[in-house]
């Protein structure tokens, strides 16, 4: 397009939203504006766009996206010399307001801020418009020369407008009231502006993140469905190399959190197998310091905490483990009755915790009394949720029986199957 | 060794686990037969014909170890009792249980007995005096609750071994026996 030869084109986001530099907010929009050279017939004319000044450039949309749209353009600030004050005249009154600037161009004819030649463009207003409101913050934005400040000092809470004090910046900037009634209303309007630049900001990351989120799907469904593609017509001489290239894709494809199709039925993509012996890997020094036993539930607090990015789902976790039946990992997933889903060695041998419980309800106290479950885990060295579990687990089996008063739940050791009818009384 | 009054009772009372519904099958089973058992010696034994449920039942507490059966329990032991036979509920609401220690059947031998006994064969007595008059004293008909005895009579009644009739007084009713 002949504009870019003269003008920076401007980018924008896949919904037609310009796409900002840090620091950059807009300050005023126009709509039917013209773009033009009066002394230059050469530069483009752009007819009847958008127009938005913001406090680092001037960028030129087109109105509507017909084919043969020219491309969207700027002009930043830096490259603008100096602002022409509005013609005031009988003429004026009854034409469209025009504002002419000078900016600096390259010997080419190029809009550059270093250009030594300068040349005169004008915007025209056609649309609805304040051309004074408009030149007041054209200037505004000039004089505070945004684009030059330095981003590590600057935080969010300081962020003025196009139009507020810049403190600690050079003596041109203007210095607005901070005490008193005014100062109070001053930083009132400070703060919800910087709320708006953050909302602004915050729109403005959305819209690129939703703008590389659908290119990042479409790429996805393209690789799914070639992978379909791949595995629907699988010759028998099907070189392991190609199988290796799909079952990269298919791992690639994980990785970025997108279930591969043709897996289903095999023992899982490569990046659950990872996940998995990596989680069997961790779970180690946890089951060892819970004795033994521990809740599903803590594993994946513990493991999320120590990934610290790259978070997992639960649903990711269950996969992981229920891997580990097909590998040989030395850790294993187990369900209780009640549901409660925990880690344990494969070692592990309940009888061996039956026995352990044994002996405790057959103390003399825990006869007399029975044995909560935190007694339990205090001996079984488990946390109570999981000494419970066992407990209850030993009452299934009928080796306990419960006992439920206002003392709490405890079990004691099942005496009903050696009660003899006959042979009731002491 | 415990009592409940007279009654003595077995050492497993005191096993706290006894006062909670069990929930496994087997221990289950185990528990509420040593609670027919229990409730049907105690009523035998204090004559106790009626069990409310809602009300304070001696049996069914332990203060000694401060444990006593939830309603829940009550309920499900009595019903027991109700399935084989040996016990009724007396309202839709199941607030109140008939506990038959001796079954309907039973009481009627033993009325048929007690007539042999004293030489009722061809006399006629009130229904009042089998359950309350000087024969029937030391006997297990003594006290009998009245509609217990009512439905045994008339049982005897159906075999043809009596008759009741409407007596004197209009409070009760006379049996003329012909065993």
């Amino acid at each position: 397009m002949a504009a870019g030869n003269y003008l920076p084109t401007a980018e924008l986001t896949a919904s037609g939203r310009p796409v900002l530099y840090p620091g950059e907010i807009e300050s005023s929009l126009l709509s039917s504006v013209d773009l033009l050279s009066e002394e230059n017939p050469n530069f483009p004319h752009l007819k009847s766009g958008l127009l938005i000044l913001t406090n680092h450039r001037l960028l030129w949309l087109p109105n509507s996206t017909p084919v043969s749209s020219p491309t969207p353009v700027h002009i930043p600030l830096s490259a603008v010399s100096h602002i022409f004050s509005l013609k005031k005249s009988i003429k004026s009154v009854f034409s469209t307001p025009r504002i002419r600037f000078q900016v600096s161009v390259t010997s080419e004819g190029r809009v550059d801020e270093k250009g030594l030649r300068s040349i005169v463009i004008a915007l025209v207003l056609r649309g609805k418009s304040d051309p004074e409101a408009f030149l007041g913050k054209f200037w505004e934005a000039l004089k505070v020369r945004a684009w030059e400040e330095i981003k590590v000092g600057a935080s969010g809470a300081e962020a003025g407008s196009s139009s507020g004090s810049r403190s600690g910046e050079g003596s041109l900037a203007l210095r607005m009231p901070v005490v008193g009634v005014a100062g109070i209303l001053r930083k009132e309007q400070e703060m919800w502006e910087s709320t708006d630049k953050s909302l602004q900001d915050a729109f403005q990351d959305l819209n690129a993140l939703m703008s590389k989120a659908k290119e990042m799907v479409m790429l996805a469904e393209k690789m799914r469905l070639k992978l379909l593609a791949g595995s629907n017509n699988q010759a028998t001489g099907a070189a392991e190399d190609e199988l290796g290239t799909k079952e990269e894709m298919q791992d690639w494809l994980l990785s970025v959190g997108i279930a591969s199709p043709v897996t289903k039925e095999s023992a899982g993509a490569l990046y659950h197998q990872q996940l998995s012996r990596q989680l069997a890997d961790f779970v180690r020094i946890p089951l060892e310091r819970a004795g033994g036993t521990i809740n599903l539930i803590d594993v994946y607090c513990l493991f999320n905490r120590a990934r610290g990015t790259e978070l997992i789902s639960p649903d990711d976790l269950l996969q992981a483990c229920s891997l580990w039946e097909k590998f040989d990992v030395p850790v294993m997933l187990r369900k209780f009755d009640s549901g409660v889903m925990v880690i344990q060695n494969k070692a592990h041998s309940d009888d061996e915790v039956f026995a352990r419980i044994r002996s405790l309800v057959t103390k003399p106290d825990a006869l007399q009394s029975g044995v909560s479950a935190s007694d339990a885990a205090m001996t079984l060295g488990v946390a109570p949720a999981m000494a419970k579990e066992y407990l209850l687990t030993a009452e299934g089996k009928g080796l306990l029986c419960r006992d439920i008063s206002p003392d709490g739940f405890r079990f004691y050791i099942n005496l009903f199957q050696d009660i003899n009818s006959d042979d009731v009384y002491l | 060794m415990q009592k409940l009054g007279e009654f003595k009772l077995p050492h497993f009372f005191n096993y706290p686990p006894y006062f909670t519904l069990q929930p496994v099958r087997d221990t289950r089973e185990k528990q509420v037969q040593l609670w027919k058992e229990l409730i049907i010696e105690y009523c035998r034994a204090q004559k106790v014909f009626i069990i409310g449920l809602e009300e304070d039942f001696p049996l069914f507490s332990n203060r000694a170890i401060e444990r006593s059966l939830s309603h829940e329990a009550r309920v499900a032991f009595l019903s027991a009792l109700v399935s084989d036979g040996r016990a009724e509920w007396t309202d839709k609401g199941h607030k109140k249980c008939l506990i038959l220690w001796h079954r309907i059947q039973e009481w009627a031998d033993l009325i048929v007995h007690f007539v042999k006994e004293n030489g009722l064969e061809d006399n006629v007595t009130t229904v009042e005096e089998i359950r309350s008059g000087t024969e029937s004293r030391g006997t297990e008909l003594y006290g009998i609750d009245r509609s217990v005895l009512m439905r045994a009579l008339k049982l005897l009644e159906h075999k043809g071994k009596l008759v009741i009739f409407k007596g004197a007084s209009t409070d009760d009713e006379g049996v003329k026996f012909s065993l």
